[in-house]
């Protein structure tokens, strides 16, 4: 894992444990000096304004304490939602898997070995 | 014409009330064999529009129906509340206006993941709100 959270969402949230959770995962970057925060979604069958704007708010916060925040796992019907319903997630980091979004943190981490090792198609 | 095949009513009133009611529409849609984007488009909206009436009205309650329009399937929520209702709807339906401290997607983007939208609302007396989604719509 080395200096990232790692985040799985195994169940819906409701808007308080959402802001529950906003608040715990920056307490925990400012406790761990992570550099990276891999949050898993796979599990999260809707995301809401509400749950975009708390994916927005965590990677706003978690990058002013100098860690970046990459969101995974969207099921496609929770994509096409989201764009209909008109939000973007906007300065949120996403990524297919964990797999890859673990290399999107590494690549962020040190752009140099990003460019030697990147051969797949990348994320952003 | 659209037929009511079957109704079902949750009152909604506290925030952990939400996600049970998400539940129960997830249910009539997928008895009526909707699909995964439809089920997700409805869930969501009906999200928003439950927040919306925690958080203005405090309270309100839902009515879910299983509708029919000759061969078509859907699901038709309502949505009423007895809270402060809304002064401007035209307003309100514009995206980016919030009152609150969102975002202002709930009503306008609610809107565009369903197949019919119905708001009426009266100041001091409440807001009903009734969406309807199309198995294949």
């Amino acid at each position: 894992m080395g200096p990232f959270l790692l985040v799985t969402i195994q169940i819906d949230l409701y808007d308080r444990l959402a802001l529950n959770l906003e608040t715990d995962l920056v307490n925990m970057v400012h406790k761990t000096g992570a550099r990276g925060v891999l949050i898993d979604i796979s599990a999260v069958s809707i995301v809401d304004s509400f749950m975009g704007r708390i994916l927005g708010n965590i990677a706003s916060m978690t990058r002013v304490l100098d860690a970046e925040t990459v969101v995974v796992g969207m099921q496609p019907a929770v994509a096409i939602t989201l764009i209909e319903l008109g939000l973007s997630l906007t300065g949120v980091h996403t990524a297919l898997d964990v797999e890859r979004g673990m290399a999107l943190l590494q690549s962020k981490l040190d752009p140099d070995e990003e460019l030697a090792n990147d051969n797949d198609n990348d994320v952003e | 014409m659209i037929t009511t095949l079957s109704k079902d009513n949750v009152s909604i009133t506290r925030e952990q009330d939400v996600v049970p009611f998400r539940n129960r529409v997830k249910e009539q849609a997928v008895r009526i064999g909707m699909g995964l984007v439809n089920q997700t488009k409805l869930i969501t909206a009906a999200s928003e529009l439950v927040r919306n009436m925690i958080r203005y009205a405090g309270q309100g309650e839902v009515r879910i129906e299983v509708v029919s329009k000759g061969r078509e399937a859907g699901i038709r929520l309502i949505f009423s509340d007895n809270g402060p209702g809304i002064p401007d709807i035209n307003l309100a339906m514009q995206d980016g206006y919030s009152t609150g401290k969102s975002l202002g997607l709930g009503l306008p983007g609610t809107r565009r993941l369903v197949n019919e939208f119905d708001i009426k609302s009266t100041v001091g007396q409440g807001t009903t709100v009734t969406i309807l989604k199309w198995k294949n719509g």
